[in-house]
């Protein structure tokens, strides 16, 4: 999401200078928009509210969908307030502006690795300016000077006279208070929470079995629906023969909505053996004989013709035509589903005067507005409640926002509350997956064995074309998230071009976490290696050279290899891969131990994993984003694509598309550089360096070079 | 109506035989705890336990069932060693796979009290975790096996 970062860096500066600059921001006013103080309540700003009891609640303008914001975001704010931890309580906050993201425009978003990181300063702000608003109201009820007055756990005390007042009891008079023009916040070192270990405050529910997930919700009345979608994406209905599934007990109703047929039921069981039932003749529509091996030789074919510069550093040509040495290299990465755990599924309730939406969505505006378009009905008589999502990982931040709007479709035309529930089928058969991508390098070395020339032509579909982003993401042809971590590399190489070429568009893609960073990392880091093996070098002190204008990226580099004993010799038996990629602001390096045994299996034993992501908030959940990168990186390498025969996706469910199991976890040891520079994201960057550490290692034992994900048996064994 | 015993509560549901007791759970006993994922044996979050034995709800028929003593992520404990280290741990991130494992971790530790970690591999294998969450699980299950009473517990 690179080029939104870009375009809205420039409304973020706007909105700070603001801030700074002491003009109040809407959000600050209480009488303004969702702050609404009354006199049991202190609602100083859209994110917090205060009642005589002393409960704090905050309001999440991000999705929780395992990346711990429920728990971040409130530490932020609970920091500067001065509350005592255990009075916050966190509320899914409704859509309003109030809410937008502070970089990606005037929309509600979570992704890009950006909740921390965008929220960072006005959560601070907002806390601050509610701690003062209290310390103004403690100080004039005790004639004193505000100055004179602390707050810490919960209470404002004044030191002289040694008085002390609960928050709770200075609800009334702190809505009374004028919003602070300066904010005063507090230095990094008096910090009692950000930087702490904190107990995730969604992990009991999560643990007792009550946590509610869009899937889990119920309304009185509600019908449950299964969607029979073209088997060929991009597909339309032609007729339809509904009898038999109408015969099914349970079965309510069978509806034509834009995507397909929807089974209207009792329950799930019956809405899908209603749709089980259905003849349909479909119209195919252009994908009808998408083929992947086809669809490969068309992309290596575009990479042979120059594509349109995304990065273009001193004269490449030239340099590899005089390099001593060079080589050419074409990688292969597939279209991946993401498969969060929980299947797609949404809950509408359209009235004629109103709808409300039940979703764990990231991307709540956008659904919010394409429900209200479905619906008939303007934007603000459409709520959406979200929910806990069981897995996001891009797929609940969708454009055309699909599920829900299958779900009000239904709902509008049967009057009653439906909850449309995907299948694991369908979600793995549904579309919008990360793009494949064919990447075709050249590198050069000169005669010392240094690395003067790199050159990479990136092959693959954008996901912003023909959407409302293209004109923030795409610039002259170039799409932005197909080049990221590519154009962006910060090695030292004199002469480095990277260029593009727009694939045709069909097959919904979409952004898969961590995005082109997952396939443009893969390829950087595995050819550094090739290079590196070319040379005669060391992968590690090859990087070395390579970052030496870097010393921030330098020491997140030789944390892993140092805390991994790279200079050590590995483990009979075993090998030793390398990899760093920066992204969402934050670097990190892998060192992956593996081995192979007789049958030519790889083992990822261990993974020694360093990040420097600024500030940290809350430790363990970097640490627990560590891990998860690690193992959704690992389940992409070795088993995950999406391939297409006569326009139909070959797989289906978790025995095609499998993913990591218990037994194949490898201990993961993580190191956290610590920092005072602004937070960096957390969510995405332990997926880019993974596979490319174990790729490498794998060539350690091999000597051979891993081109293809998944990983392919041939390229393994001897 | 088929009459079933779950969480020691008796219910008596207006369900087809060859319905799978996963969505008679979750719809008509309004136990939503445990998840969908699959549908197909395949991901193992749907896991309970019947007569102590953890199975795949959504492939177990409902009629297969009846009489028989069904526990769900609602029936076990709270203070069962399970949970508390399930907490203590801090295992889950999106929490969607998880009344699954936790299953499936009761089920072992009754079994083998004290599993090592290839018995842990081999029952919890099963059960998939998008989050990637196996290392804490791991620890978790060896910390509630330290505490010594999850043998006894459901
Ligand atoms: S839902 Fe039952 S095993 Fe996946
Ligand atoms: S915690 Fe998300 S699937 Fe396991």
């Amino acid at each position: 999401m690179k080029a939104i970062i870009n375009l809205s860096r420039r409304d973020f500066i706007q909105k700070s200078t603001i801030l700074t600059s002491g003009l109040l921001l809407g959000f600050y006013l209480p009488k303004k928009g969702l702050a609404i103080s009354s006199a049991t309540t202190f609602a100083p700003n859209a994110f917090l509210r205060i009642d005589r009891t002393g409960t704090v609640t905050f309001m999440l303008n991000k999705a929780e969908m395992g990346q711990g914001v429920y728990t971040s975001l409130p530490m932020i704010i609970a920091e500067e307030l001065e509350c005592n931890w255990q009075d916050i309580k966190v509320e899914h906050a409704p859509v309003d502006p109030a809410y937008d993201h502070t970089m990606y425009g005037p929309i509600m978003v979570t992704g890009g690795s950006t909740s921390v990181r965008s929220e960072w300063e006005r959560l601070r702000k907002a806390g601050a300016a509610a701690r003062m608003m209290l310390i103004g109201a403690a100080a004039k009820k005790w004639q004193a000077m505000p100055g004179e007055c602390t707050a810490s756990g919960g209470e404002v005390s004044h030191s002289k006279t040694g008085r002390k007042i609960a928050y709770g009891d200075l609800v009334e008079e702190a809505a009374a208070q004028e919003a602070p023009e300066d904010i005063v916040l507090k230095p990094s070192s008096e910090f009692k929470l950000i930087g702490k270990e904190m107990a995730r405050l969604d992990v009991p529910e999560k643990v007792d079995g009550t946590a509610l997930f869009g899937i889990d919700i119920t309304l009185p009345g509600m019908f449950t629906a299964v969607v029979a979608r073209p088997p060929v994406l991009g597909g339309k209905v032609k007729t339809f023969d509904d009898t038999a599934a109408k015969k099914i007990p349970g079965v309510h109703t069978v509806v034509a909505i834009d995507r397909g047929v929807a089974v209207v039921a009792d329950g799930f069981w019956s809405a899908s053996l209603g749709r089980d039932s259905l003849d349909i003749d479909w119209d195919n529509g252009i994908l009808a004989n998408l083929d992947s091996d086809k669809q490969a030789e068309e992309y290596a074919k575009m990479a042979e013709k120059p594509g349109l510069p995304a990065a273009d550093r001193g004269d490449i040509e030239t340099a590899l035509q005089q390099a001593e040495k060079t080589l050419e290299a074409a990688y292969e990465l597939p279209y991946l589903a993401h498969a969060p755990m929980e299947p797609l599924n949404c809950v509408a309730d359209v009235r004629s005067d109103g709808c409300d939406l039940y979703t764990g969505s990231q991307f709540q505006t956008v659904d919010r507005n394409n429900a209200a378009a479905a619906a008939g009905l303007p934007p603000e008589q459409v709520k959406l409640h979200n929910t806990y999502l069981g897995g996001g990982f891009g797929r609940r931040a969708v454009i055309d926002s699909h599920h829900i709007v299958e779900a009000t479709q239904i709902s509008k035309a049967v009057g009653a509350p439906v909850k449309v529930i995907w299948t694991r089928e369908d979600d793995i058969q549904g579309g919008y997956y990360r793009p494949r991508t064919y990447t075709k390098v050249i590198g050069g070395l000169d005669d010392d064995n240094n690395l003067i020339a790199l050159k990479q032509v990136i092959v693959g579909q954008s996901i912003a074309k023909g959407t409302p982003f293209e004109e923030a993401m795409i610039h002259d042809g170039v799409d932005h998230t197909s080049v990221e971590g590519a154009s962006d590399s910060v090695y030292a190489i004199p002469n480095f071009r990277v260029e593009y070429h727009m694939a045709p568009a069909g097959v919904p893609v979409l952004w898969w976490r961590a995005v082109g960073h997952t396939f443009n990392a893969y390829v950087k880091e595995c050819f550094i290696d090739e290079m590196a093996k070319m040379a005669g070098k060391d992968p590690y002190q090859f990087r070395r050279t390579l970052l030496k204008n870097n010393p921030r990226e330098l020491a997140v580099l030789d944390l892993a290899a140092t805390k991994a004993n790279w200079s050590s010799p590995s483990p009979k038996g075993q090998g030793r891969g390398i990899a760093f990629h920066t992204s969402f602001g934050s670097h990190v390096a892998m060192v992956a131990e593996i081995s192979i045994n007789q049958r030519a299996r790889v083992k990822v034993e261990k993974v020694v994993c360093a990040i420097d992501c600024g500030q940290t908030v809350n430790p363990d959940t970097i640490v627990a984003q560590m891990e998860s990168g690690i193992v959704f990186g690992l389940s992409a390498g070795f088993y995950q694509e999406i391939t297409f025969r006569n326009g139909r996706v070959q797989q289906d469910n978790f025995d095609s598309y499998d993913l990591l199991r218990m037994s194949e976890m490898p201990k993961v040891e993580v190191h956290i550089v610590d920092s005072t520079e602004p937070p960096g994201g957390v969510g995405e960057p332990g997926v880019p360096p993974i596979c490319p550490a174990v790729a490498n290692a794998i060539m350690s034992i091999t000597g051979r070079s891993l081109r293809h994900q998944p990983f392919r048996q041939e390229d393994i064994a001897a | 109506m088929i009459t079933l015993n779950v969480n020691g509560k008796d219910y008596s549901v207006d369900a087809t035989p060859d319905e799978p007791l996963l969505w008679v759970i979750r719809e008509k006993l309004g136990l939503t705890g445990t998840k969908f994922g699959c549908g197909q044996s395949l991901c193992g979050v749907c896991t309970v336990l019947v007569d102590d034995e953890a199975v795949r709800s959504c492939v177990t028929d409902v009629g297969d069932v009846a009489g028989s003593k069904i526990v769900t992520i609602e029936g076990v404990p709270d203070d069962h060693p399970v949970k508390q280290a399930w907490v203590d741990d801090q295992v889950p991130q999106c929490g969607y796979c998880h009344p699954g494992q936790i299953i499936g971790a009761v089920s072992l530790l009754k079994e083998n009290p004290k599993p090592t970690d290839a018995d842990i591999d081999s029952a919890m294998d099963g059960i998939v975790c998008r989050c990637g969450t196996y290392a804490r699980i791991r620890r978790a299950i060896h910390h509630a096996s330290a505490d010594g009473t999850a043998g006894g517990k459901s």
